[in-house]
């Protein structure tokens, strides 16, 4: 098994999701994959619009953020046309599709069964207003950010 | 690259532990690496796994990733971590004989 370096501890990594946009979410969730699929524990820890990815009414509705990007290689005033976001996004899934990368929805699942554990920030649903029932059942709590620290013990870091 | 005994055979072994000949693969080095891995015996699940491994690198040029195995194989997610609890991105590529896959998923 992968150790930490420290003695026989295993290996982790902690990643923090604190987007919510497609392009923004999957980099932690395949991060997190790749980890599991090497035997590496994963915990993930979604703060602020992070949320998104593990909202049960916003998974399946998540945006490409193009507006001010500039790796999109396009004017910002093009980029926020009507319409444009909704083109990006779509593109996005249907490249995603090809690579055989699954929806998010479709991701957490896998992760989930891969044994990644999955934590929703109490204090930015809070202030969202959000409620244990609005995240996608794969989220094993709601924790604060001291809880995320002692679950991180030994990991590696990657903020996204 | 380096050379090693395995089941009775001299194997050549990259840095990174897989075999880098498949043709050097037996089932009885299968059986070796995953003894290594912490698997103790391959059951028959296993070998649905590896059989698929083996026949789809042969016939794709490289090892496929954990999601490609899941969705061919009909072996779910789940079950590929209860039969390779160390890692099945790595471990069924290793004990397959292959390369480390290059899939991300």
């Amino acid at each position: 098994m992968a150790t930490n370096g420290n003695g026989d501890l295993p290996r982790k990594v902690a990643i923090i999701c604190s987007k919510g946009s497609l392009d923004m979410a999957y980099p932690g969730l395949v991060l997190a994959n790749a980890a599991r699929m090497m035997g590496i524990e994963a915990v993930l820890f979604f703060t602020f619009w992070g949320l998104d990815i593990i909202s049960k009414k916003r998974v399946d509705k998540l945006h490409a953020g193009i507006v001010g990007n500039p790796a999109t290689h396009m004017p910002a005033m093009i980029a926020g046309l009507p319409g444009m976001e909704s083109m990006a996004t779509h593109m996005m899934k249907k490249k995603m599709e090809e690579l055989d990368i699954p929806p998010v929805s479709e991701f957490l699942e896998i992760l989930d069964d891969a044994g990644a554990e999955m934590y929703g920030c109490q204090m930015a649903m809070e202030m969202f207003g959000m409620e244990k029932e609005d995240l996608v059942p794969q989220v094993k709590d709601v924790i604060t950010a001291m809880d995320f620290f002692e679950k991180s013990e030994g990991a590696q870091t990657i903020f996204v | 690259m380096s050379t090693m005994m395995m089941a009775g055979q001299e194997i050549e072994m990259g840095d990174d532990g897989f075999m880098l000949n498949p043709d050097q693969w037996t089932a009885e080095i299968a059986a070796e690496i995953a003894r290594e891995s912490g698997i103790n015996p391959l059951t028959d699940k296993h070998w649905e796994v590896i059989d698929f491994c083996r026949r789809d690198a042969a016939e794709k040029g490289e090892a496929p990733g954990v999601r490609r195995i899941t969705k061919q194989t009909g072996v779910s997610m789940k079950e590929m971590y209860k039969l390779f609890p160390k890692g099945p991105g790595i471990l069924a590529a290793k004990i397959s004989g292959l390369q480390k896959p290059k899939a991300c998923i």
